[in-house]
Parts: C-alpha cells; structure tokens; sequence
C-alpha cells in the first residue's frame, strides 16, 4: 500500500468536491430534511397522549447513526461511478494503483463528509429538537466506527456489483442500504420484528450498533455483548466484502468489462 | 524496477489467446517490440486490437498466453509495469469540472512523478497548451482534450506508451500536428509505442512496423510500405479496405 498513491486519489476527490456545488448540496440536503421531517413528526406525537417518552431522542439518534453507515456507503459507490461517469475509469486502472489503495482514499473520503455531514445534524437537532447527540457520551465513538466499518463493507460489495454487472445496476448504489433498514432495527428494537426475522437482524453489525445506542440513551449503557457482536461480525463483513469485491473484479477483467466501463 | 531493461525487446507476447463466452477475440498471436520502436495495430472493428490492448494494460485478463513486459510476466508485476507504461485514448475522460493542472497533478502524484509541478509546466509547454492549465477540463475542444490526455500520459516518461486511437476525434489539421508531435516525442526520447488506428495517414507516418490483424490472428506484420505491397493494393487504405472485405481469404487454416 503505497501513501503517496491514496494522497493522490484523496486530492482528487477533493478537488471534486471542493469544485461542485451540487455535490456538496448533495452532502446536506437529504440528510437535513430527514432531521427535519423525522424531528416533526416526532414532536407532534410526543404532544399526543400515546407518547413513548424519550422518543426523539430514540429517533434523531437512529437518524444520524443511519446516516453514518448510508453516507460511508455511498461514499465509496459513488466515488467509482464518478470515475465511470467521467470516463475516467481506465486512466486510473491503468496507472499503478492497487484496489486496497482505491479504497483507502474512498474511506478517508467518506469519513470526512460524514464527519461533516454529522455535525450539521448534531447541531440543527440541538437547535431544533433539543436532542444532544453527545449525550451518547464515549460510546458514540465506538457506535460510529461500526456503522462506518459496515458502510465501507456494503459500499465495496455494491461497487463490485456495478463494476460485474455495468452501469445499468447503478440504481443498486442508492437502493441496497435500504434493503437493510428495515431489518437491522435502525428505528425500533430487533424484538418488534417477526420471531424468524431477529437471527437474520442479528447477524448485521449495524443491528447491534442500533440497540446499544437505544440502550445509552435509555440510560443502561453500552454493552459489551453488542459491542462485540458488532465488532467480530464487521471483521467478517468486511473481509468478506474484500474477497467478494476480489472476485467481482477478476469476473470484470475476465470478461473485458472493466475497459468497457471506462468508456462507456 | 531497474528503468533499464536487460533486453531490447520491451514487450513479448507468446500465444496470446483471449475467448468471450463462445466468440474469439483473440487467436494465438505472438509478437514483440524493440525499444524505441513504434508498431501499429491495424484491423478491421472486431479484428481484436483493443481487446489486445486492453491485456497489454492489464484491463483484460488472457484466456491463455502469456506478456511480458520489460522482461516481467504483466500478470504478476502488473503495478510495477505499469509505473513505467502509460495510456492515451479518444475514448477516456477526465474529471470534467476539475482544472487541466488539477488532473494532472493527481496523476503525477499517482504515477509519482518527482517535482509534479516542475513536470506538468514544462510537458504544457512542450504540447503548447499553456494558456489551458486553469481552464475547467470539460470546457476544453477535442484537440485540447486530446493534447492534455497526452501531457497525462507523458508525465512519468513512459518507457511504453499506448495510444488508442488518439486523432480519433481531431480534425485534419491538429491531426497532422499531434502525429508530428508524437513522433518528434518518441524519436526524442527513445519511447517504445504500440498504437492502433483506423486512420491509416497515422499509421503510414508514425508506425516503424504494422501488425495488420483480422479475426483476432496477425495475418502479416511488416513496415507501412511491405504492408502495402504484401496485399498488392495502392495504398494502405485499399490494403485495409481489401482486409476488411476479404481477409477470411488471408488467413492459414
């Protein structure tokens, strides 16, 4: 892994952003109106005689959080359909860039725009809804590293599908982290799902990422047993997202579709 | 990498044999180049020149055969190959809403070019597209475009330059400009070539030698002018025209 080469690929990513408007537009504006419209809702049925107490904070939380494994997702997807959309694929396959490097600078990426992206949210849900997201305390360190660890993971398996099967699966950038959400109990507990449902929610990091934070901010704290089922199960997810992107990308250069990608 | 290769040839390609599901892209052939040589891959669309580039770049893998180049065997150096290749083509971009100076600084960076900014000022000047250094890359003409893909892939002094068609989209004018250019550059320094065109005005005055390709197999390999003579036609382009309608007649059994 050479530095040099992933300073490069971060420069450029950079410079893409640092150059578009719209691209950084794009780095608030959904994940504001979310805040916005969840934060609403919610005060309106705090106000109503059913309320959960501490229902906010449950939602604006599992917001932000989900936003973190979205964001670090789309991160690296949408990194190499820039490539693809300014058919600058090739000219960066045929330097001498390694993958891990390619994905190294998509990850430093990613995490800068979600560090970014986050503390707007912390700061509009303080504002607006009075909801502290480091109320979390210490434990939100370990919650984020997990989402964004999961992101990466989704983000490479996504990439390889586009990379397998060209740019008309392109909807499957936005589309895949929402297959999870419902399952990984982003904003309610694993229990509220369906009796065969929970080992299969069970099995996603990002699940045990949700109810330790529901469990902090119900005061219980973090627990060790979420924090290391979300630790052991992201290893797996992501060395397995690794050798799938492996796989993905030798099926490509077999089949002479990663040329082909470049110019398209 | 020692930038001196112990031998003369820069690339040797043995058996190279490439199959897509059922069709055959590529059929067997086996050719070298010599350094400072500049050799033309010519054929007919689907004759298998761009599927041959694409391996030689490592974008493509080999169905059989195998590459070397500089005395390495590409699929397992391919990195510190490619330091010492690089890539121009009509059909590649660049970050559109980024600076010419910007996109190649990130590429200096990743072919590591010692002194980036030195190196890209005086690559400008020597393709004489100063005045675009802080021009948005996607404002740029075609013959813009295609000089600062060339700067692009002159920054690390290729050893092994490959050109895909590089006046593909040019008018005859700055056509004529870039072939001069090319072969002033690569008599210059020495630069081993591989370059493919359907221009054959390119061909006749860039190329040293001519791997004339159809159906994925070399059916003759010679200068501009051999080429010419073997296919007893008056000009290359009608050897072209003749190969592209009758080459099946061409080939050994």
């Amino acid at each position: 892994m050479n530095l040099y080469r992933i300073t490069a690929l971060v420069l450029r990513y950079t410079f893409l952003y640092t150059r578009s408007f719209p691209r950084v537009l794009e780095m608030f504006f959904w994940p504001v109106m979310d805040l916005l419209v969840w934060g609403m809702l919610t005060q309106y049925l705090q106000s109503a005689p059913y309320q959960v107490p501490g229902f906010i904070r449950f939602l604006l939380g599992s917001m932000i959080l989900w936003d973190v494994l979205y964001r670090s997702q789309q991160a690296t997807t949408i990194s190499f359909l820039e490539d693809i959309w300014a058919r600058n694929l090739m000219n960066v396959f045929v330097a001498p860039v390694r993958l891990v490097e390619f994905f190294m600078a998509t990850f430093c990426v990613g995490m800068v725009k979600i560090l970014i992206t986050v503390a707007v949210l912390t700061l509009l849900s303080a504002a607006f809804f009075d909801f502290q997201l480091f109320s979390l305390g210490a434990s939100l360190i370990p919650l984020f590293i997990n989402l964004l660890v999961m992101g990466w993971s989704v983000g490479m398996v996504t990439t390889g599908m586009i990379l397998r099967w060209g740019q008309a699966s392109e909807a499957l950038a936005w589309g895949i982290p929402f297959l999870l959400q419902p399952v990984c109990a982003a904003f309610y507990p694993v229990s509220t799902l369906p009796q065969w449902l929970q080992p299969i929610s069970l099995a996603i990091p990002a699940t045990h990422v949700f109810e330790g934070m529901r469990d902090v901010l119900a005061g219980k704290g973090l627990s060790g047993f979420s924090l290391f089922y979300a630790v052991g199960l992201n290893c797996i997810y992501l060395v397995g997202a690794a050798l799938l992107f492996r796989y993905f990308f030798n099926q490509a250069r077999h089949r002479g579709l990663l040329a082909k990608l470049g110019t398209q | 990498m020692n930038r001196v290769a112990k031998s003369d040839l820069i690339l040797r390609v043995t058996n190279l044999y490439k199959t897509f599901d059922n069709t055959i892209a590529v059929d067997g052939i086996s050719f070298h180049l010599a350094r400072g040589e500049v050799l033309g891959l010519l054929g007919a669309n689907g004759a298998g020149k761009s599927t041959t580039l694409q391996i030689l770049l490592g974008l493509t893998t080999p169905t059989s055969g195998q590459v070397h180049i500089f005395d390495r065997d590409l699929s397992r150096h391919r990195i510190s190959i490619l330091q010492h290749c690089n890539f121009a083509s009509a059909y590649t971009g660049l970050p559109t809403n980024l600076k010419v100076w910007e996109n190649l600084l990130i590429f200096a960076y990743l072919y590591q070019v010692p002194h980036p900014f030195k190196k890209i000022q005086s690559l400008l000047q020597l393709l004489q597209i100063e005045h675009l250094k802080n021009q948005v890359t996607g404002h740029l003409s075609s013959g813009e475009s295609t000089r600062v893909h060339l700067a692009k892939a002159l920054l690390n002094d290729p050893e092994l330059l490959l050109l895909d068609e590089p006046t593909a989209s040019l008018d005859p004018d700055i056509a004529d400009k870039m072939r001069k250019f090319l072969r002033h550059i690569q008599q210059e320094r020495g630069m081993s070539m591989i370059y493919t065109s359907h221009n054959m005005r390119d061909v006749e005055e860039v190329c040293d030698r001519v791997l004339f390709m159809h159906r994925g197999r070399i059916l003759v390999s010679g200068t501009p002018a051999a080429i010419t003579d073997h296919f007893q036609s008056a000009s290359l382009e009608d050897a072209f025209i003749r190969v592209a309608r009758e080459g099946d007649q061409f080939l050994s059994p």
